[in-house]
């Protein structure tokens, strides 16, 4: 694997430790008013693919932010390899943050940057490596996700698949013992959904990593995670390993997987009721 | 766009800045005259400066070889009193004559300077003895008005 | 006019007030930052040689070209009014004094906000919005180095760059029409110009407006992109706010500039 050089911190990150990432009854509101995640609380051990799935806006995205710094809970723990996050200075949230990698929703590539120099992007600011060593570093993650032949072209000439796997090797670069993936299926054609999913697993296994994917997409998630979590409402309601979500009766789960219509998140949005809607009752 | 072009093109954009800067200061302003030759400042004292400014040149025989550095006026003698800045290498005497001109019928107002024969020079913060008042028109309308009444009057 | 109605038009002006107070204070802090980010920024000296080609070289020919078409003008008009009174020898000391001194400061901030403020804003506003600053921000690179201050810094340094070959072609251009055109001696011309304009209180006065401006414009386009709410529309509004903002903010600086600068020169 490729040498990374020790984060200059006294924050220090086991990649040993049996659980990567432990929440712990986190609260997070932007403002007094809204209050978007409630007592959230999971542990994810070392080496899974973890999915965290609901419906769109019930805060999912917002548990990657915390697990990256990017945002601090109002209450509550958030554990990294043993590290608590809201807890990091500036340096430690700097080790931190070259121990997890992220893509993001449609990759968020840099759009001055070329697909080489995207990916070389965490190896230049983070490392003192040679112009040959980050050379074969970039092609040989470009090449993991199948897009080495690609490494000359600009952003705008890819297509969302490649944009989706190029923002995923560059995630990789700097081999971070957590990545986290927002909504990683979002928008794709069937065989690019086959082929994140597919990269998804591999890499973990392959690396020896640790995956949060957040996602609603049933169907691929259920092929390649071990374990689930479903969060409503800023709540989790239901949890469990593919197979256990595929036999259970939970009515949340139910209508999630089995795409109904109706269940326990309603079809109408609260709204009047139809009498008084339409005048019906004027007589 | 490649760096080197980059480059290239910056280089050449600070290139034609700093020239435009230069040509502003030499062709256009007056960076080659002014320097680090400051002259000697030297005070002259007039009854009325008339429409005399600041900044304004001092000119000997027509040519510029000062300004006018500063006009205050004497609290005691209700003179007006003109510091000028001369430029090192011109000297005038101790007998140069001080006198505020207008170029021209509407022009500008300057200090010109006469120099005399005597032999000693004005040193820095040095006066100038002789001076002569700017003409101002009101007062010569008057006086031609009255050397005419007089004129006429004394037929 | 109900009184609930003149209530909620003054809970509005209120409303508006203090968001506009709060915002200009996070303004200021985040211009702080700015600078204070700066060092960083500037040791990538590659990011910030990119942006003073994007912000100072692809804005030449808005420059020049109307740097060239302003001095023609005002040597037209101008001259036309200076011989009525016999003083059309002087045209060239009054377009080298209204570049110097006006012109080519604010009508080259003016453009320069126009043109590559708003670009920049735009830039920084998308980068908002399809999250590669959160990108950057996950990859512990701080986006106020990487992203804002090199923009910055290349506003400033292109600004007085751009108004001194405003004024240049200004002059040229006003040369090309008082003696070629019109046929003014051109000793007259250059030398009246040189005896009046002075170096240190026109040309110096002026490069100093010019960097102010250009400090002004950069500030608020970077601040705006930043600001941006992440939708097209917000993008959008940003870029309107940077040339409204900037272009006012340059109007009311030059007028408190004159005033302290040009003193004592035949007013005060």
């Amino acid at each position: 694997m490729s040498p990374t050089p020790p984060a200059r911190s006294t924050a220090s990150f086991d990649r040993r430790r049996t659980t990567a990432v432990e929440l712990d009854g986190v609260t997070f509101g932007y403002d007094r008013t809204r209050q978007i995640l409630t007592g959230i609380s999971m542990t994810i051990p070392r080496g899974q693919v973890v999915a965290i799935m609901g419906g769109s806006g019930c805060g999912k995205t917002t548990i990657l932010r915390l697990i990256g710094g990017q945002l601090r809970p109002r209450a509550g723990r958030i554990m990294v390899a043993g590290q608590s996050v809201p807890d990091l200075d500036r340096d430690g949230l700097f080790a931190l943050r070259r121990e997890v990698g992220m893509l993001f929703q449609f990759g968020a590539l840099f759009t001055d940057l070329s697909v080489f120099e995207n990916v070389a992007f965490p190896l230049r600011e983070h490392t003192d490596l040679s112009e040959d060593m980050i050379r074969d570093l970039v092609l040989m993650k470009l090449n993991g996700v199948g897009l080495r032949g690609a490494a000359p072209l600009a952003t705008g000439a890819l297509s969302g698949g490649m944009a989706r796997r190029v923002a995923l090797a560059r995630a990789i670069a700097l081999d971070p013992m957590l990545v986290m993936y927002d909504e990683p299926f979002a928008g794709l054609d069937p065989i690019s959904l086959g082929i994140v999913g597919q990269l998804i697993r591999k890499l973990n296994d392959a690396l020896g990593i640790t995956s949060v994917v957040v996602t609603h997409d049933v169907y691929e998630s259920l092929k390649i995670v071990d374990y689930l979590y479903f969060v409503s409402d800023g709540r989790i309601v239901a949890q469990g390993t593919p197979d256990a979500v595929r036999a259970s009766r939970d009515p949340f789960v139910r209508q999630f997987v089995d795409g109904q219509a109706d269940g326990p998140v309603p079809f109408h949005v609260a709204a009047a009721p139809l009498d008084t809607a339409f005048a019906l009752d004027v007589r | 766009m490649n760096r080197s072009t980059i480059d290239l093109w910056v280089g050449i954009f600070v290139a034609l800045g700093l020239g435009a800067i230069l040509f502003l200061s030499l062709k256009v302003g007056n960076l080659v005259t002014t320097g680090a030759r400051e002259g000697y400042h030297v005070d002259a004292t007039f009854d009325n400066i008339g429409g005399l400014k600041l900044r304004a040149p001092v000119k000997a025989a027509g040519v510029v070889v000062g300004r006018v550095e500063g006009i205050r006026l004497d609290p005691k003698t209700y003179e007006a009193v003109v510091s000028l800045a001369i430029e090192p290498q011109y000297r005038f005497t101790q007998d140069t004559i001080a006198s505020i001109l207008t170029s021209g019928l509407l022009g500008e107002v300057y200090v010109g300077l006469d120099a005399g024969g005597d032999a000693k020079m004005i040193a820095d913060g040095g006066r100038i003895a002789k001076t002569q008042s700017a003409v101002v028109l009101e007062k010569l309308i008057g006086q031609f008005l009255f050397d005419k009444a007089q004129a006429g009057g004394g037929k | 006019m109900s009184a609930s109605a003149i209530a909620d038009g003054l809970r509005r002006v209120g409303g508006g007030t203090r968001r506009a107070i709060s915002r200009l204070g996070f303004a200021a802090r985040f211009a702080l930052a700015v600078l204070l980010h700066s060092p960083e920024g500037l040791k990538r000296i590659r990011l910030t040689l990119r942006e003073i080609y994007f912000s100072g070289v692809l804005s030449l020919v808005i420059i020049l070209v109307s740097g060239l078409f302003v001095g023609m003008v005002l040597a037209l008009q101008g001259y036309d009014v200076l011989q009525r009174y016999g003083a059309s020898e002087s045209l060239g000391i009054l377009v080298s004094l209204s570049l110097v001194r006006e012109l080519g400061p604010v009508v080259a901030g003016l453009l320069f906000a126009s043109r590559a403020g708003s670009a920049i804003t735009a830039e920084i506003g998308l980068m908002k919005a399809t999250e590669q600053l959160s990108a950057m921000e996950m990859m512990a690179v701080d986006p106020l180095a990487r992203v804002v201050a090199p923009r910055f810094w290349g506003g400033v340094i292109s600004m007085p760059l751009l108004a001194a070959l405003f004024s240049t072609l200004g002059v040229y251009g006003a040369y090309l029409v008082g003696v070629k055109l019109i046929g003014i001696d051109a000793g007259a011309f250059w030398g009246n110009m040189q005896s009046v304009v002075d170096f240190r209180a026109d040309i110096v006065n002026g490069i100093i407006k010019s960097a102010v401006f250009g400090v002004i414009v950069s500030l608020i386009a970077v601040f705006e992109g930043y600001d941006a709410a992440p939708t097209a529309e917000g993008v959008s509004r940003a870029t309107t706010r940077t040339v409204v903002a900037s272009s006012l903010s340059i109007l009311a600086a030059d007028f408190v500039l004159t005033v302290f600068m040009f003193r004592g020169v035949g007013v005060v």
